[in-house]
């Protein structure tokens, strides 16, 4: 028989309630960049508008990192550790696919038996933590959810591509999304597009590095030897990238602030994911903010930290004074997959 | 109506004075956009997504690279203008 099965009942609407950011301690000017590649300082700014980014030393994994974040999120959220119903962690760069690294960060933190998993959406990942966080709270599966978006992106940057190897950066951004009287997250605006997988990626999968028997397959001494084989990194294909990344992504952004129903004139904060100064710029241009809208510009002095950009660059607006709590902000994120997601909301 | 050759170097000019900030005068046909226009990769993006709207043309990311010239991109816009 189909028995009758009891509704959910969660909150009318979900908020982002509380920010924090980790950055590691060491940061890497251009000039040790330049070590590996030839080019110059001049050249790394006017392509990406990058000076500085932090790289994470031996002792700030991401879990590390994520627990620093997330510890200041809970505490910018007014909540306790244990209230927390769900740890949704998005990253490409955390090296043990087993266990998640969620369940370590729950724990870490306190939060007693969260459910916990990690979501891959490269650097669209935050948008989709939150989109998932957002249901939670509105369902009923979770009061409060804490969101992490968190890389060691050095880890994958081949330092002798001049392409690349000034552009990424390491550190962590959280988020808690609970309970609202009020809609403060806006509907959604995501998706994929699996045909152009090969504009961004990782250049060498991990099973390339085994050397132990392969099921049905052939023995270690007949693969080619682990250190023959160039170590992965994240490459992209520039201007491939770049004509997405402005020109179409200007209108998925324009589509998440239709589906809000916010005008741009009614927009206080722009926070697109921290790729390339170059790239927000455009954006910029293309979408026609009007002037007085704050653009995030994070990337100069932290690099593009994938995930974490968005709540890193939201948790300085915030700390800086250049947004305030109950400002509106579109928030965007584009990249590997390629994945994109956007949304409006309302800054905690 | 399509464009002739003028008016695309014309246009061209245009966005290219738009996008680089180099004087129209400047963007003529043996001109190269990265050696001499200042237009780096990503600039040249930005004159191609430009180009595309005001000429009505498609000019994929692989063809972009053998646009070297303002000629070059004046004979692909010729050629593929609809």
């Amino acid at each position: 028989m189909t028995a009758k099965i009891k509704p959910t009942k969660g909150a009318p609407y979900a908020r982002i309630m509380g920010v924090g950011g980790y950055r590691p301690t060491r940061v890497v000017p251009n000039e040790e960049i330049l070590k590996h590649i030839d080019s110059s300082d001049e050249w790394i700014r006017s392509r990406s508008g990058i000076a500085t980014r932090h790289w994470a030393g031996p002792e700030e994994t991401v879990a590390v990192m994520s627990v620093e974040a997330a510890g200041k999120a809970i505490a910018d959220a007014g909540i306790s550790p244990e209230q927390i119903g769900a740890v949704v962690v998005s990253t490409v760069s955390h090296f043990k696919q087993t266990p998640a690294v969620a369940t370590e960060i729950a724990h870490r933190i306190g939060a007693g038996r969260p459910a916990a998993f990690d979501i891959s959406a490269g650097c669209a990942g935050f948008g989709y933590g939150l989109t998932l966080a957002k249901g939670m709270v509105t369902d009923g599966s979770a009061e409060y959810v804490l969101v992490i978006g968190v890389e060691r992106l050095s880890d994958l940057t081949d330092l002798e591509d001049r392409a690349t190897a000034f552009l990424f950066g390491d550190g962590a951004g959280a988020v808690i999304v609970g309970p609202a009287k009020e809609p403060s997250i806006g509907p959604t605006v995501w998706g994929s597009e699996g045909d152009k997988a090969e504009t961004i990626k990782q250049t060498i999968a991990w099973d390339a590095y085994r050397t132990t028997p392969v099921p049905g397959g052939d023995g270690p001494e007949e693969r080619t030897a682990p250190e023959a084989i160039r170590y992965p990194a994240i490459t992209q294909e520039g201007q491939a990238v770049f004509r997405w990344a402005v020109f179409e992504m200007a209108k998925v952004a324009q589509q998440a602030l239709d589906a809000a129903g916010v005008s741009p004139d009614d927009l206080d904060v722009f926070i697109p994911h921290q790729a390339n100064m170059r790239i927000i710029d455009s954006m910029v241009k293309t979408l026609k903010l009007p002037e007085n809208v704050t653009v995030a510009r994070d990337v100069e002095t932290t690099g593009n930290t994938s995930a974490a950009s968005i709540p890193l660059a939201m948790e300085r607006l915030l700390a800086t004074g250049q947004a305030k709590s109950g400002d509106t902000a579109l928030v965007i994120g584009f990249g590997a997959g390629l994945v994109y997601a956007a949304t409006v909301v309302t800054l905690p | 109506m399509a464009a002739t050759k003028e008016e695309i170097v014309a246009g061209l000019a245009e966005i290219v004075n738009e996008i680089a900030g180099i004087p129209t005068e400047d963007v003529q046909v043996e001109k190269s956009f990265t050696d001499d226009l200042d237009v780096d990769s990503l600039s040249m993006v930005e004159v191609v997504v430009a180009a595309e709207e005001r000429f009505d043309v498609k000019i994929p990311d692989d063809d972009v690279k053998n646009l070297k010239t303002v000629g070059d991109a004046t004979e692909y816009i010729l050629k593929h203008q609809s």
